[in-house]
C-alpha cells in the first residue's frame, strides 16, 4: 500500500506532467526514498495507482541503474569507477572498502549496514578518486580515509 | 587582451554557495529576460544565430538554427517545450554540475530566454539522480525566481508564460542523448528515438521541444544582453564565447576554467592546470570526455575549439580533459572506459550491445595478458563495425573513438601485453 504521503507526493509530481505514467520514476524514487528500494508488491501499488501494467513498470524500472529492486543495506555507498578515478587509483579505494566491510561490490553487509555499488561518473572528476554515502559526495579518497569516514555511517 | 572577461563563472562565490536571488540581480541578473521580453521571439533567436554559440554538451550543433527548426505562430502546436539537458554523465565531465551549484539563477534565466524565443511554455530540468547539491540549489532557486515573477503566468507583465520543473532522472548515461532522454522523460525505458522527427519538430509528447545543454543555456541571456558582436569577441576561435574547459588525471592542479574558445590544449594544461604532477611525462589526452579520440604530444598547440579539435582527429566534446601519464597504463584505461560504454549501452541494437561487450572481454583479457596477436585485428574490427551509420545512434561510435586512437598511438603499449603476456604496470 502507498501511503498517504507518498500518494501526496506523487500526486504533487502529476501536477508538472500532461499524463500519468511519465511520473512513474519519480513514483518509484519517491518510495524508494522511504523504503531504501522498490519491492515487487510496490511496483503492482504503483502501476495501479498510475493506471499502468506492472509488466510495463517493472521493464522501466529495471531499466534504471538508481531504482533498486533488491533489498540495500541502512547505507549505500556508490564507489565511482569511471576514467578520471580509475587513473587515480579507484581500485585500491574499492579493495579497501570491500576488505573493510567484508563484503563484494554489488554486494551487501551481513548485518545490513552497508551496500557496496559501482557508479559510473560521479562529476567531480577533478577531485578523484570519489564515493557517495547516501547522498554526502567524499573527493580526493585514499585508503587511509576509509575507516574514519564509515564510521559516521552506524 | 583585455582582461578576461567570463560571464559564465563570475558570479561564482569562492566559499562554494550558490548564489541567491539577491545577488544574482545585483550583479546584472534577468537583464537579459527583461531586454528579451521586450523584442520579437523570432529576433532573439536570430542573435543566438549570429553569435555563433554552438552546444556545448558534446555535438556541437549551432544553437540558433536548431531553434529556427521551431513551428511558430498562431498555428504552431501546442504546448511547446524547452529541455535543459543537465544529464551530466560523461565520464571526465564535471562543468555542468559546477554552474547549477553556484549559479542555478543564470540557468533559469538562459532558460526563460530560449523559452520566450521558441515560446515554450513549459520546461523541465532533467538532472541526473547523483547531483543532491544541484538539486537543492535548483529547487530553491525555482522558487525564489516564481516569487519574483521571472517565472510562471506573464512574466514580468509581457504576456508570456513559462512553467519550469525539476525532473529527477534515475540513472544510465543513454539519458544524455537526446531523443532517450525525451523517452526518460515519458516516462518509458531511455531508448533513443529514430529521426527525423526531429524533437524541435515532434518531441516531447509529439510537440515541438528544444533540449540544449546546461553550459549552452547559461550563455543564451548574454548574448541577448550584450550582443553577438560582445560574445563573438570573447573567443580565439571563429565560434563564439567562453567555454568551460576542465583537466583532470595526474596534473599539478586539477580543475575547471572558463576560457576564450579556442585556449590551446597546451596553455590549458601547462599554465592552468600546472603541468604534470611528479614530473610524469604527458602522454595523451582525451580532449572532451570519454568518448573523444586521443590526442597526444603532436597536437598540444591545437586551439580546443570545434574545427581545430576536429582538424586534429578528436573532437571538442564537452571540453573537459582526461589526462593519460606515462605511469598509467593506456590498454588499462581503454578497457575502463570500454567497460563503461558496455555496461551502459541500453541494449537496443545489436552492434551496439552485443560489440562493445564483445571488445570489453578482449580488452579485459589483454589488460591481464591473457590475448593474442589475432584478438587486435578483431578491436580493429569493431571499430569500424561500430562507425557512423552501422548502429541505432551516436553511442557506439562515440564508445569506439578512444579505442581507435589508442591503437593508433600506443599500438606498442597493445603489443607489449601480448608478447610479456602481463600488464607491465601491474
Amino acid at each position: 500500500m502507498l501511503t498517504a504521503e507518498e500518494q501526496k507526493e506523487i500526486n504533487e509530481e502529476l501536477a508538472h506532467y500532461p499524463n500519468k505514467q511519465a511520473v512513474c520514476i519519480d513514483a518509484m524514487l519517491i518510495v524508494q526514498r522511504r523504503r531504501g528500494w522498490v519491492s515487487d508488491e510496490d511496483i503492482h501499488d504503483i502501476a495501479e495507482f498510475l493506471g499502468m501494467s506492472t509488466a510495463d513498470l517493472d521493464g522501466v524500472a529495471t531499466f534504471y541503474n538508481l531504482i533498486r529492486r533488491k533489498p540495500v543495506g541502512r547505507h549505500v555507498a556508490l564507489i565511482c569507477d569511471s576514467v578520471s578515478c580509475w587513473i587515480m587509483g579507484c581500485e585500491r579505494v574499492r579493495d579497501q572498502l570491500c576488505a573493510r566491510l567484508g563484503t563484494t561490490l554489488g554486494g551487501s553487509t551481513a548485518d545490513g549496514r552497508f551496500t557496496l555499488l559501482p557508479n559510473v561518473c560521479l562529476g567531480a572528476c577533478d577531485h578523484a578518486p570519489v564515493m557517495m554515502i547516501d547522498g554526502d559526495l567524499y573527493t580526493n579518497l585514499d585508503e587511509r580515509q576509509i575507516d574514519p569516514i564509515l564510521d559516521r555511517y552506524k | 587582451m583585455s582582461p578576461m572577461e567570463r560571464p559564465l563563472t563570475s558570479n561564482l562565490r569562492p566559499d562554494g554557495n550558490a548564489v541567491d536571488i539577491a545577488a544574482y540581480e545585483r550583479a546584472g541578473g534577468y537583464e537579459g529576460l527583461r531586454k528579451a521580453l521586450t523584442m520579437q521571439p523570432q529576433d532573439v533567436t536570430e542573435l543566438v544565430k549570429r553569435s555563433s554559440l554552438k552546444g556545448r554538451g558534446g555535438a556541437g550543433f549551432p544553437t540558433g538554427m536548431k531553434w529556427s527548426f521551431v513551428p511558430m505562430g498562431a498555428n504552431a502546436p501546442k504546448p511547446k517545450y524547452l529541455v535543459a539537458n543537465a544529464d551530466e554523465m560523461e565520464p571526465g565531465t564535471f562543468k555542468d554540475r559546477v554552474l547549477m551549484e553556484g549559479d542555478p539563477h543564470q540557468l533559469i534565466e538562459g532558460m526563460t530566454v530560449a523559452a520566450y524565443a521558441i515560446q515554450a511554455e513549459v520546461g523541465y530540468i532533467f538532472l541526473r539522480g547523483e547531483y543532491r547539491c544541484s538539486a537543492q540549489r535548483l529547487r530553491a532557486a525555482v522558487a525564489e525566481a516564481k516569487e519574483r515573477g521571472f517565472l510562471g503566468h506573464n512574466i514580468l507583465g509581457s504576456g508570456f508564460g513559462f512553467e519550469l520543473h525539476l525532473h529527477i532522472s534515475a540513472g544510465r548515461y543513454i539519458c544524455g542523448e537526446e531523443t532517450a532522454l525525451l523517452n526518460a522523460l515519458e516516462g518509458k525505458r531511455a531508448h533513443p528515438r529514430t529521426k527525423p522527427p526531429f524533437p524541435q519538430v515532434s518531441g516531447l509528447w509529439g510537440k515541438p521541444t528544444i533540449v540544449q545543454n546546461v553550459e549552452t543555456l547559461c550563455n543564451v541571456h548574454h548574448i541577448v544582453n550584450k550582443g553577438p558582436e560582445w560574445f563573438r569577441t570573447l573567443s580565439r576561435s571563429g565560434d563564439g564565447g567562453t567555454k568551460l574547459y576542465g583537466v583532470s588525471g595526474k596534473v599539478n592542479r586539477p580543475g575547471l576554467w572558463e576560457l576564450p574558445l579556442g585556449t590551446t590544449l597546451r596553455e590549458i594544461l601547462e599554465e592552468h592546470a600546472g603541468g604534470m604532477r611528479d614530473g610524469l611525462r604527458f602522454r595523451g589526452v582525451l580532449p572532451g570526455g570519454a568518448s573523444t579520440d586521443f590526442l597526444v604530444e603532436q597536437h598540444l598547440d591545437t586551439p580546443m575549439d570545434y574545427t581545430e579539435v576536429q582538424k586534429a582527429g578528436s573532437r571538442l566534446g564537452t571540453g573537459t580533459m582526461v589526462i593519460l601519464d606515462e605511469g598509467t597504463c593506456p590498454v588499462g584505461m581503454v578497457w575502463n572506459l570500454e567497460h563503461f560504454f558496455a555496461q551502459e549501452s541500453c541494449g537496443w541494437c545489436t552492434p551496439c550491445w552485443s560489440g562493445l561487450a564483445w571488445t570489453e572481454k578482449i580488452l579485459l583479457a589483454m589488460e591481464y595478458g591473457k590475448a593474442e596477436e589475432s584478438d587486435l585485428d578483431t578491436l580493429r574490427f569493431q571499430t569500424k563495425f561500430l562507425a557512423p551509420g552501422n548502429t541505432f545512434c551516436a553511442f557506439a561510435p562515440g564508445a569506439v573513438e578512444p579505442l581507435q586512437s589508442a591503437l593508433k598511438y600506443f599500438s606498442g603499449d597493445f603489443h607489449r601485453h601480448i608478447e610479456e603476456k602481463r600488464c607491465p604496470w601491474r
